[in-house]
């Protein structure tokens, strides 16, 4: 980077640099989970590293909610904030740049670049935008476009799949729908599926764009209007849920604005002016059709769908069973002040996992950050993904046997004899450690 | 080489299933899965630990051992390991039958707090012992149940579980260095209550 004269600033110091996104058009038709069908669609995709030979060094990133393909480095000298996750990846970091060919896109359906709700509607005849016109997408369908784009980008196996919250869903999918095309899955801040709670507070985000007067039935960008309202208030309510009460305590506590009580509506507490600040910024820069198919695309994720509808299975046996193919290596990371995807979700995806003795790691970091924690340079955390990206692939964990197999391993002869003689703790060896050691 | 390594190559069967609980940096995990192709897990719960054990390629779980097993299914094991912990544990009765629910075996290793210079510490100088294995002051221990073999013994008869085998060893760095001998070999033996400070013990349910 040192290179180039204009990067002196220290900001590039431990980051990707300068980056540039790429478009790519995919025109063959994509039928989605919804049975409806995308003619062909562009994702706009960054990339960071260099790809070795046989491209077996590559890294997917899956973006959340908000998130876009701008995962790491600069788009220009003058830019202030680097991508969304530039703390987990550049050189030297735990997701290397130095050693990996990292692969970030944007998703179908969002409002960075790929094709969603803002691009042109091939079948309109003025080239208005979809809209609302914009077929819902799942998590699913999110992954059969990045195989699409793994295949053009001549990528067979991943090294690792590694998403946050909403990206930790489609890692997860990944590992049920493609187990032979990845070697990790990292799913950091997520959950097997959402909460009767979770859907509550996406309906609430919903109701609040659905029923602002400018959202014209989500024709808003033909009509001229933004429903920015409700975009604002959808987005205020999420953010409450990505916090929590203690680090709203310690940002805000109680403080006022002016410093005493105005009697009125406007803007008194600090954590009312915060949180408007929070959901106007959003507002600016993000589209309601987008939130509204986002939401929904995280109700919906259930990887159990379409492999075990079976009613009669438990949540937890459904979940057992849709993992039983997966063939990757698994590092579940959940914090412990998430009350969005509380560690108790991370935890019932281990429990799936480890029922199945699937090779799997699970840290539960302690970090004050709620949800957004995922965002944050945590050391615990980043060494955690960090040593989990670089370690060395154990044939063991990799074939583990089903503790009700029948392939589970016996006791040779001679174990089981031991195990049968009568106990023989009196006649046992006690000997000093340096003659145990010699055993 | 350490000597819970060394039994573990005796006790556990070649490419068995094993969890191993408070497996710290994984070092008896890795050896195990070098050695004897094992698979399985270790339960961690001092985050630094788990990512030495996680960067070795380990399957490491963060887990509080006074939590219990119970996220696993019976027999899901043939072995559950668990050295230097049950002394540390709420709950190590609980904890023991639990580990022979989800496992056919445990092999267990805890110090002997009956040894003599525990035995000499609170009888002659009338201070709760401190000592290499046991290095800790009576307020800041996390050794809060600790027990002797003959309590264990004890404890395992109560509850119907059988010593398969048992391994008693005194510490060799010592100052008295008389476990190399021959004579004291055979005194340890005859005396492990006494002259031991550390067992390993392999036991399962009785039949």
């Amino acid at each position: 980077m040192s290179a180039h004269p204009e990067l002196t600033d220290p900001k590039f110091n431990d980051s990707v640099g300068i980056v540039t996104p790429e478009t790519l058009h995919f025109d063959t038709p994509l039928t989605l989970e919804c049975n409806r069908t995308l003619p062909a669609f562009d994702l706009v995709v960054e990339t960071y590293g260099t790809p070795n030979a046989d491209m077996s060094n590559a890294v997917l990133i899956c973006h959340a909610l908000s998130g876009s393909h701008h995962a790491a480095g600069y788009h220009s000298v003058e830019d202030k904030k680097p991508g969304w996750w530039d703390t987990m990846i550049g050189p030297g970091k735990p997701i290397d740049t130095n050693h990996y060919y990292v692969v970030c896109l944007n998703n179908i359906g969002s409002c960075h670049g790929s094709t969603g709700p803002t691009t042109p509607n091939p079948d309109s005849a003025t080239g208005a935008p979809y809209g609302p016109d914009f077929p819902l997408i799942t998590i699913k369908d999110w992954v059969t476009t990045q195989v699409m784009l793994a295949d053009r980008l001549g990528i067979q196996v991943w090294h690792a799949i590694v998403g946050g919250s909403m990206g930790g869903m489609q890692a997860l999918q990944w590992s049920v729908d493609y187990p032979d095309r990845l070697q990790r899955c990292v799913i950091i801040a997520s959950t097997p599926k959402l909460s009767a709670q979770n859907i509550a507070f996406n309906e609430v985000a919903r109701q609040s764009i659905l029923s602002d007067p400018d959202f014209k039935n989500g024709y808003y960008l033909e009509a001229g209007t933004y429903p920015r309202r409700g975009l604002i208030l959808a987005r205020m309510v999420g953010h409450i849920t990505y916090l929590t009460e203690d680090a709203m305590k310690s940002k805000f506590g109680r403080d006022l604005k002016s410093g005493k009580f105005m009697y009125g509506y406007d803007v008194e507490f600090q954590v009312e002016s915060y949180l408007r600040y929070q959901g106007e910024r959003f507002s600016e820069n993000f589209d309601a059709n987008t939130y509204l198919l986002m939401t929904k695309a995280l109700d919906y994720f259930d990887p159990t769908r379409g492999y075990f509808d079976d009613d009669s299975l438990s949540d937890i046996e459904a979940l057992k069973a849709t993992l039983a193919h997966t063939q990757c290596q698994f590092l579940v990371v959940s914090f412990t002040t998430d009350w969005r995807f509380a560690p108790e979700r991370s935890q019932e995806l281990v429990d799936a996992l480890m029922a199945n003795a699937k090779p799997v790691s699970y840290v539960n970091v302690d970090a004050p950050h709620g949800h957004d924690s995922f965002l944050f340079d945590i050391p615990r955390y980043m060494n955690a993904v960090r040593g989990f990206m670089n370690a060395p692939f154990l044939a063991q964990s990799r074939v583990a046997v089903p503790p009700d197999s029948q392939a589970q391993p016996c006791p040779t002869q001679q174990e089981r004899q031991q195990t049968a003689k009568p106990p023989q703790s009196e006649t046992a060896p006690v000997t000093d450690r340096s003659q145990g050691a010699d055993l | 080489m350490r000597i819970d390594h060394e039994l573990a190559k005796r006790w556990i069967a070649p490419n068995s299933r094993i969890l191993d609980l408070g497996c710290g940096d994984g070092s008896l995990l890795a050896h195990m899965q070098e050695s004897l192709g094992v698979s399985g897990y270790g339960l961690e719960l001092d985050g630094d630990k788990i990512n030495e054990g996680i960067a070795k390629g380990l399957n490491i779980i963060e887990q509080d051992l006074n939590d219990g097993l119970a996220r696993f299914a019976d027999n899901s094991f043939d072995t559950v390991v668990m050295a230097q912990a049950l002394q540390a544990v709420k709950s190590p009765d609980t904890l023991l039958l639990d580990m022979l629910r989800v496992g056919r075996e445990a092999v267990i290793t805890f110090p002997n707090f009956a040894h003599w210079q525990n035995r000499l510490h609170l009888g002659l100088k009338g201070l709760m012992p401190v000592s290499e294995a046991l290095p800790y002051e009576w307020y800041n221990t996390p050794n809060i149940h600790l027990c002797t073999f003959k309590d264990f013994e004890k404890l395992c008869a109560d509850n119907n579980i059988r010593i398969v085998n048992r391994f008693a060893v005194t510490d060799s760095n010592s100052r008295f260095q008389a476990g190399r001998h021959p004579l004291m070999t055979a005194l340890v033996r005859r005396a492990p209550n006494l002259l031991a400070d550390v067992a390993i013990y392999r036991v399962t349910l009785q039949d």
